[in-house]
């Protein structure tokens, strides 16, 4: 199966809160197959809030983002890109 | 009318936004919700049972978007928050879960969304960060929205309220925040919620008075009940007498002074009553903060973290993205000062995946100059973006970590090396740049006499330097409540390494977070500190304390200080002799 896999780290003060990961799951929804939020051994599916809010990322958190499809590249690095901005806040 | 007979009521909860305010009460009732009735439903009408589910979702999404449209322009973080509870409502976890259960076990959608909610809720709960445990709460504002729509209850509309009032709740939700006509509410009264919570930071941002977590609040207080809402203090007072409500007026009006004081003086250098002068500056890591430092009358940058730029690639940065980067702190800050501290982390860990070389104790590890020293091309690109762009300005260079003088004279090595072939290239730069370390290893304090002899200051670190004094990982909740930075041992090893600095002629400065809590400035005005740098939002506060202290009564004080032998020794005696500056500007009598 294809997967293709970018880190990143958190870098705003609050970390993955619920605004910060609704962000990220309005455009992991308009995957055509699955994003995965990796932490550590835990993977979420990053179209969901609460899946991501549970796995408590905190400022300084190194995450790992996964596609299983290569067509869903640029909205893995629109992902990336917003949380290297600290998603502007 | 509230009776005149009346009993005063204190009741003590959590400061959720600073402040005072007198008014009537408003209570914002939120019942029936709770009673939700379980029932089976027949396998062939499970169909129509999710069709009603999703009609009560479809519901109070137009219902959120309606309150988004209609509220008020500057209430942005409010809007967020909605927007972010309208992706909530279509989550798998909640939207998708609750239509499992229906079908799974043929019950009714009201019970059903009630099961799965308070599984959610059970699983943040037990969450150790403050902030996402209170992030069940969205999940429960969510919830309660479509339950409402499913069993029919009518809402409460906070936008009718007609009169200026201090609301009281359970808990507010931020679609309910969000309805009130803000120029009537003069401040907020939870049962539930704290610091952290969203009614918290709605107050603050609004800079309305809350006081949250009061437990009983919505039962003892009545509608109309006259109430002083004391935020500063964490207090609710009900039915104040009437000597009580002369002061608390008083208060009111103190606190104002105090604020507009602070704010308008926070340009202003930070001076003691006796004349001395001590530069407050802020601490960033992106250059973007820069702006915020020079808000919040900020001298200089005492610490500008550069991990960053190592973070957030999976290359290592090349010198001219660093110079660029450094440049944007310098150029807006000119001419005031800009201490550079070099990488402070494992460098290959930052760009590795996770999983590679994971050191047992990244803490004692190798990291900052450790790693510098072993990966000196790494390092030499650092320096050189450093002493480029301090051409362009006052810019200092801060090593981290120090533990040995070898570690010292291997620096400045290389230090020259760089400058040599800098200079050769012909390149624009800065040679004589001053050259500090940082003091956060215990070895680099009892050596501070031998480092002193070839560097130009120093900057005590106390987050490390606490964590390695003490031995206590501050992150470990077992033993993180003996992390004091008032511990005598603290105050020793600070005192100490000021002691020996000044001796030889050098400057110590102070960037750890001890620097930005106003009640120990006076200890460390006492131990001699030259310079502080700080999170820029507590720089207005910092310089407010120092203007009110005088160097010669703290050196009363320090005699008396350095006599104590335990941190909660020490802190009374601070309390007992400063606390009143910090209070006494508002809560005189």
């Amino acid at each position: 199966m294809y997967t293709l896999s970018r880190d990143v780290v958190i870098i705003n003060e609050l970390g993955l809160h619920a605004r910060s990961a609704a962000r990220i799951a309005k455009l992991a929804q308009n995957a055509s197959s699955k994003v995965w939020l990796v932490k550590g051994k835990e993977r979420v599916d990053a179209s969901s809030v609460i899946d991501i809010l549970s796995l408590a990322c905190l400022k300084g958190s190194k995450i790992t983002l996964k596609i299983d499809e290569e067509s869903d590249i640029d909205i893995l690095n629109e992902i990336i890109e917003l949380i290297k901005k600290g998603f502007g806040e | 009318m509230s009776d005149p007979n009346a009993i005063e009521l204190i009741l003590n909860g959590i400061g959720g936004s600073p402040g005072i305010c007198i008014g009537k009460a408003y209570l914002v009732d939120k019942e029936g919700v709770d009673v939700v009735r379980k029932y089976f439903i027949e396998k062939g009408n499970l169909p129509d049972e999710i069709k009603r589910f999703k009609a009560a979702v479809k519901k109070a999404k137009d219902e959120l978007e309606a309150i988004i449209k209609n509220s008020h322009e500057e209430l942005r973080q409010q809007r967020y928050i909605l927007e972010t509870h309208i992706v909530m409502l279509k989550d798998k976890m909640l939207y998708g879960r609750t239509i499992e259960t229906i079908e799974d076990e043929r019950i009714n959608a009201e019970w059903a969304l009630k099961k799965v909610v308070s599984n959610l809720k059970s699983m943040f709960q037990n969450m150790s960060d403050p902030y996402l445990k209170e992030r069940a709460a969205d999940i429960v504002h969510v919830s309660d929205r479509v339950m409402k729509n499913l069993v029919g209850a009518e809402p409460v509309n906070i936008a009718d309220i007609c009169k200026r009032v201090i609301l009281i709740a359970h808990d507010l939700s931020p679609a309910e925040t969000s309805q009130i006509q803000l120029e009537k509410i003069k401040g907020f009264i939870t049962n539930r919620g704290g610091k952290a919570s969203h009614t918290g930071i709605i107050a603050r941002t609004l800079e309305i008075p809350a006081v949250l977590g009061l437990n009983q609040a919505t039962r003892i207080i009545q509608n109309d009940d006259l109430v002083i809402v004391d935020g500063t203090a964490g207090t609710v007072i009900v039915h104040p007498r009437e000597e009580t409500l002369i002061k608390y007026e008083e208060y009111k009006i103190r606190y104002e002074e105090y604020r507009a004081a602070i704010t308008r003086g926070s340009y202003l250098v930070a001076e003691t009553t006796d004349g001395f002068q001590l530069p407050v500056m802020g601490n960033i890591e992106l250059p973007e903060e820069v702006v915020s430092v020079i808000d919040h009358g900020g001298d200089g940058i005492g610490l500008y973290r550069t991990e960053f730029q190592y973070l957030n690639s999976s290359v290592f940065p090349s010198e001219d993205e660093l110079f660029d980067k450094y440049m944007d702190v310098v150029e807006v800050i000119a001419p005031k000062p800009v201490i550079i501290r070099t990488l402070d982390i494992n460098g290959d860990r930052a760009i590795a995946p996770v999983s590679e070389r994971d050191e047992i104790n990244p803490a004692l590890g190798l990291r900052a100059i450790r790693y510098c020293l072993q990966n000196p091309e790494i390092f030499k690109t650092q320096i050189r973006a450093i002493l480029r762009v301090a051409a362009y300005g006052d810019v200092r260079i801060l090593i981290p970590m120090i533990s040995s003088y070898d570690e010292v004279c291997e620096t400045k090595r290389i230090l020259n090396e760089v400058a040599d072939s800098l200079d050769k290239e012909g390149a624009v730069f800065k040679r004589d740049i001053e050259v500090g370390i940082m003091i956060e290893v215990p070895s680099a304090v009892i050596m501070a006499d031998v480092m002193a002899e070839n560097v130009d200051f120093f900057s005590i670190g106390t987050n490390d330097l606490i964590q390695y004094s003490l031995a206590i990982d501050r992150g470990n909740s077992e033993v993180a409540y003996l992390y004091n930075p008032l511990h005598p041992a603290v105050i020793r090893a600070i005192k100490h390494v000021v002691d020996v600095a000044h001796e030889k002629g050098i400057k110590v400065f102070m960037c750890g977070e001890m620097a930005s809590d106003p009640i120990y400035i006076p200890v460390l005005l006492g131990l001699g500190l030259d310079e502080l740098s700080m999170n820029p939002q507590s720089i207005p506060a910092v310089k407010s304390m120092v203007r009110s202290l005088n160097i010669e009564d703290i050196k009363r004080f320090m005699k008396d200080m350095l006599k104590q032998t335990s941190a909660t020794a020490v802190m009374k005696l601070v309390q007992d002799t400063y606390g009143s500056i910090l209070y006494d500007k508002i809560y005189h009598e």
